[in-house]
């Protein structure tokens, strides 16, 4: 780079900065329905993503009804109630948080905080959203498919997930996921593409690698994951579909059904449990690495203070990042594998605790000498390293072969992963909406409101998960429809149960009062402003809120500095904005 | 999934020659900087189309290594029947080295403004492809009529699949090769062109480069694989 | 002030929740007595680690929470704060790793001493094989399956003929000794899971898993099935009747060889 060399704070030459041609909508379709603008894509994205949440948000309900209360609900048989699990697990980690994380927050803050007037191919980006949204329909229609959606667990491992034994194996519940997913695959990677691209490509003037803000490196650096890992996931997808349609036999050994002996003759089904976890570990990354972001811009901007080690926080993304592709099979220690993998994979996953636990320190050392404000978006950040520590700190113990050894398979590896991988980036999620909804609306969300939704949540949440760790310690195994009677487990386990439903359930209902905020603020929220937080990044200094198409107006902003100025001593206020040029002699 | 990760050693170790660049060490909160960074880093140096295809390529590349890491996977276990291979696919392989050079000779010709030749090169390197196609389909009846079909055992499944997917990526360029004949046929100015016909050529060697791979483990694999166990066996 | 205060309340509840929980693991009946030490081992680290982080996160939002005049103190970073937190986590990290290492090299490493048995899952049930007098196991095979042959043994194997198959009841095992259990599954995966010995390994159809443990005293124990394996899942039961060397026998001899129910 650099091989042109101007004097600063001088005008540059226009020919420099490559102006983008932009589509302009003309009509009501095009500009709200059929829009190629990233902002309303990711609008759109983050809408689809909460409405089909919602769904897995209530199939949770039910889950925990009839483990709470067995014997209760009738129409909750065992059937339903794998279906409820799949659905729920499936619909949570991959149509909510995947497509939430990179296709909503991703299409509204990469071209916003990058300088950009928009992704880089706005057409497959749009097809992309549509395609998804394909994808999400497939999946409610095995819900009304004969047969049910599939009960195989979230994980589909075969040969179980196509044979009759589980609800929608032999009917069209598995064909409809499978696709689903294929689907969602191909969408994903249209947009992804995008979002990658217009990194590399499309950052605005003085907008270096280590200028962008962490929220940037994150949903970059996943968005790069989730392309090297979901082929895993489609291959896998389309080879079960095989299976299943035409009688091969990828992953289908010779087997006895019910006393009935099949074709299927010499597949492996550890082969897809190996395809499956090179995509789904990384998967928690892919969900993982945008929450770290967001919530270090949320720490940074509401306590006032620099990211602490910004390039250390940069370095352990990457790192964690890369690491992520070579720990999959801590998922498959009991899964019957090669014993000896044991020894890697546990060292390799318990290196990838040290990057993790640097990010951790960061975040507290940000917090530190800060000025902490404890408005919605600060609470949530805080709700995240609660629960994020929690659930990263029983990563430990499940990383850890021989300790997983006893735990895999129990309601231990529920709370572990619903704690890290659920409420965590959820809160971040929370967070994040409260902190830039703002920005897309142009209205503050009610703080009261806020704070409530904030509070039931986080320690709903926490009660729910951790006591459910000692169910898993005791040895209650996971999936199972009723524990029903077994000498090892006491009756206080299941007053603990029922406890832990009737907590998910008020839980689950103060997400309606967020759902009531979002409706209700958007007409009678408080105004807000361009930058009511004293932001520093670019999507704070657009001269419109909400921005208009093209984000930035006729010029294209420069960015000066980082994205941290916080409390920096001798600036006028606790903030610089990146494009403010930088006065001659600033402290360093 | 050996091959899988050394295509993704492959990628990081692009991606972390990549970053490295990026100044990854340098500390953004010190003062000013140098003037020479306002300009953009991202100032292309190439067009981000072809930045997009090559993540694609990318993409591509790992999907194909991972069908291949599960058919050498599958291959080491005690039971595997090899199938015979269609004298037909060599004629195919030529066929698919024809269809590359002549999308070459189309990027020349646009190179040196000369629309005549990428038309020709074009009209050449699509029927080639098209010809391509139609001999896989063909290996395919040969094979199913003498009994090999995908659900007779896995090596049959690997086959079909393993073509299927290169099959389909060829289709898929076909349809964007379609879209630069429909930018000549209109005229448009050959910058544009030269661009859509680099494009397709460097995805039509990515699918040659890619067919010489499948085609190599699937003819060649399960002898290396028999070889190697003849030579571990007295060890065991 | 207030949240600061949920935090620390968070922080020492969930240890008090840890000692006081009247849900723990199961009393251990097998040698796997290390991996219960490594767990606690964990347990200390990570609690240790989970207080100090929260109960520092709590001070922070205590003392530095907005007042008028706060004002944060500027500093990009601090090398050597950073250097030294990530040399004690890794410290922490191979403090665990360690343990877990070599108690893992043992779980792998089967004694030259253990029995072979067998253990069959089927949609829902479990089925057991143990050795004959010539203490070997007989070769099987899916395939072979049939009404009077449930778990596909191989008729030619002589090694086979003497084999005792259970349907229908319990494992049963002598007290202290070691045995290699060899599992296999003829539809889906299944996961032999009795929580007091500690160790369990998933059956793959197809092919054969393994683990290893000697059972250290008698009683019967539950077994469950450990990997979703179709609607019955939670209802496939079975039992371990772990007995003395004396009851074993004499159960032993009540059972019926390969070869004698081929017979009928």
């Amino acid at each position: 780079m650099g091989e042109a060399v101007h004097p600063a704070n001088t005008a540059i030459p226009h020919d420099h900065a490559e102006e983008v041609e932009l589509y302009h909508p003309h009509s009501w379709w095009t500009r709200y329905v059929f829009s190629q603008d990233a902002k309303v894509i990711g609008v759109q994205y983050s809408l689809t993503a909460i409405g089909i949440g919602l769904v897995a948000l209530v199939l949770s309900w039910l889950m925990r009804l009839q483990l709470g209360f067995p014997g209760t609900f009738d129409f909750i048989d065992p059937p339903a109630y794998y279906q409820f699990i799949t659905m729920h697990g499936m619909i949570m980690v991959v149509y909510l948080l995947t497509a939430l994380f990179l296709g909503g927050f991703g299409n509204y803050l990469i071209p916003l905080m990058l300088g950009a007037r928009d992704m880089v191919f706005p057409y497959v980006n749009m097809l992309s959203y549509w395609v998804y949204v394909l994808a999400v329909l497939v999946l409610v229609a095995s819900f009304f498919a004969p047969g049910g959606p599939t009960g195989a667990g979230w994980t589909l491992y075969p040969p179980q997930a196509i044979l009759s034994g589980t609800p929608g194996g032999q009917d069209w519940g598995i064909i409809l996921m499978l696709l689903s997913l294929a689907l969602f695959i191909i969408g994903f990677t249209m947009g992804g593409l995008n979002y990658v691209v217009t990194v590399l490509q499309a950052r605005t003037r003085g907008m270096t690698l280590m200028r962008m803000p962490l929220t940037i490196w994150g949903i970059f650096t996943a968005t790069v994951m989730a392309l090297l890992a979901f082929p895993a996931l489609f291959v896998g997808a389309v080879m079960m579909l095989l299976d299943r349609l035409l009688g091969t036999s990828f992953f289908m050994p010779s087997l006895v059904e019910m006393g009935q002996q099949l074709k299927y003759g010499g597949g492996s089904p550890i082969l897809f449990q190996h395809l499956f976890w090179f995509f789904g570990h990384p998967e928690v990354y892919i969900v993982a690495l945008p929450a770290f972001g967001i919530v270090s811009d949320l720490i940074a901007t509401h306590a006032r203070r620099n990211i602490f080690g910004y390039r250390m926080m940069v370095w352990a993304i990457v790192a964690i990042g890369a690491l992520s592709f070579v720990v999959w099979a801590h998922h498959m220690y009991v899964s019957g594998m090669n014993p000896y993998f044991g020894f890697f994979f546990a060292t390799t996953t318990l290196i990838i605790a040290i990057p993790t636990a640097i990010k951790v320190y960061n975040w507290l050392l940000t917090l530190w000498r800060g000025d902490i404000h404890l408005n919605v978006p600060m609470l949530f950040a805080l709700g995240f390293i609660v629960t994020f520590v929690n659930g990263g700190l029983t990563g430990l113990f499940l990383g850890n072969v021989v300790v997983d050894v006893p735990l895999s398979d129990t309601m231990f590896v529920v709370a572990h992963f619903h704690m890290v991988m659920g409420v965590a980036p959820i809160m971040v999620i929370y967070g994040g909406i409260y902190h830039w909804y703002p920005k897309i609306t142009g209205r503050m969300l009610d703080e009261t409101m806020g704070k409530i939704h904030f509070w039931v949540t986080f320690l709903g949440a926490y009660l729910i998960f951790f006591p459910m760790h000692y169910l898993g310690l005791l040895g209650v195994p996971r999936r199972y429809h009723d524990i029903g009677q077994a000498a090892f487990v006491p009756d206080s386990a299941h007053t603990l149960n029922a406890f832990i439903s009737v907590v998910a359930l008020v839980v689950g209902a103060a997400q309606m009062l967020f759902l009531f905020n979002l409706a209700w603020s958007l007409r009678r929220g408080r105004q807000a402003g361009p930058n009511p937080w004293g932001a520093t990044t670019l999507e704070w200094q657009t001269p419109e809120t909400p921005p208009g198409h093209g984000n930035f107006g006729p010029e294209l902003p420069v960015v000066h500095r980082w994205a941290y100025d916080y409390s920096v001593p001798g600036a006028a206020r606790d903030f610089i904005p990146q494009n403010e040029p930088d006065p001659a002699g600033r402290a360093a | 999934m050996i091959v899988t990760l050394a295509v993704f050693a492959g990628l990081a170790a692009v991606a972390a020659w990549w970053l490295v660049q990026q100044g990854l060490a340098e500390k953004p909160w010190l003062g000013t900087q140098p003037a020479a960074e306002l300009v953009a880093p991202g100032t292309p140096r190439l067009p981000t189309a072809k930045i997009g295809l090559g993540i694609f390529l990318a993409v591509a590349g790992l999907l194909l290594s991972l069908i291949v890491s599960s058919y050498v996977m599958r291959m080491e276990m005690a039971d595997w029947r090899p199938l015979p291979r269609p004298a037909l696919l060599w004629a195919n392989t030529g066929v698919l080295v024809l269809s590359s050079l002549a999308l070459h000779w189309a990027v020349r010709a646009a190179r040196r403004g000369d629309r005549a030749g990428v038309q020709d090169g074009m009209v050449m390197g699509g029927l080639t492809a098209l010809l391509f196609l139609a001999g896989q389909f063909l290996a395919w009846r040969q094979l199913s009529a003498a009994g090999y079909r995908p659900a007779t055992g896995p090596a049959d499944a690997f086959f079909y699949l393993i073509t299927a997917v290169h099959g389909l990526h060829l289709l898929g360029g076909l349809v964007a090769l379609g879209r630069a004949g429909v930018k000549l046929a209109r005229g448009a100015p050959m910058h544009v062109l030269r661009l859509s016909v680099e494009l397709c050529a460097t995805y039509w060697h990515f699918l040659l480069l890619a067919w010489l791979c499948l085609f190599a483990v699937l003819a060649y694999a399960p002898s290396v694989t028999a070889f190697l166990a003849l030579c571990i066996a007295p060890f065991r | 002030m207030a949240v600061a205060l949920i935090l620390l309340v968070i922080a020492l509840g969930s240890v008090v929740f840890h000692w006081l929980s009247p849900w723990w693991w199961t009393p251990i009946a097998s040698n796997w007595h290390y991996i219960d030490t490594t767990l606690i081992i964990t347990f200390w680290i990570t609690g240790i680690a989970f207080v100090a982080v929260v109960g520092f996160l709590a001070w922070c939002v205590y003392r530095y929470r907005h007042r008028p005049g706060q004002k944060a103190h500027y500093e990009p970073e601090n090398k050597r704060l950073e250097l030294w937190l990530t040399a004690a986590t890794a410290l922490g990290v191979a403090a665990m790793l360690a343990p877990g290492l070599f108690v893992w090299s043992q779980f792998v490493t089967v004694p030259r001493d253990a029995t072979e048995i067998e253990v069959v899952g089927r949609q829902w049930q479990w089925s057991y094989r143990l050795p004959g007098k010539d203490g070997r196991l007989g070769t099987s095979d899916v395939r072979l399956i049939s009404d009077g042959n449930p778990l596909g043994l191989n008729p030619d194997d002589p090694a086979g003929h003497d084999d005792v198959v259970v349907e229908n009841d319990d494992l049963h095992l002598p007290v202290g000794r070691p045995v290699k259990v060899l599992l296999r599954a003829v539809d889906v995966l299944h996961d032999f899971y009795v929580p007091e010995f500690r160790a369990k390994m998933d059956m793959i159809p197809g092919s054969v898993t393994y683990f290893w443990f000697t059972p250290i005293r008698t009683g019967r124990f539950e077994a469950l099935c450990a990997e979703l394996c179709g609607t019955g899942h939670p209802m496939m039961r079975g039992g371990v009747q772990v007995q003395t060397e004396a009851e074993y026998q004499a159960w032993l001899q009540g059972q019926q060889t390969f070869a004698q129910l081929a017979a009928r």
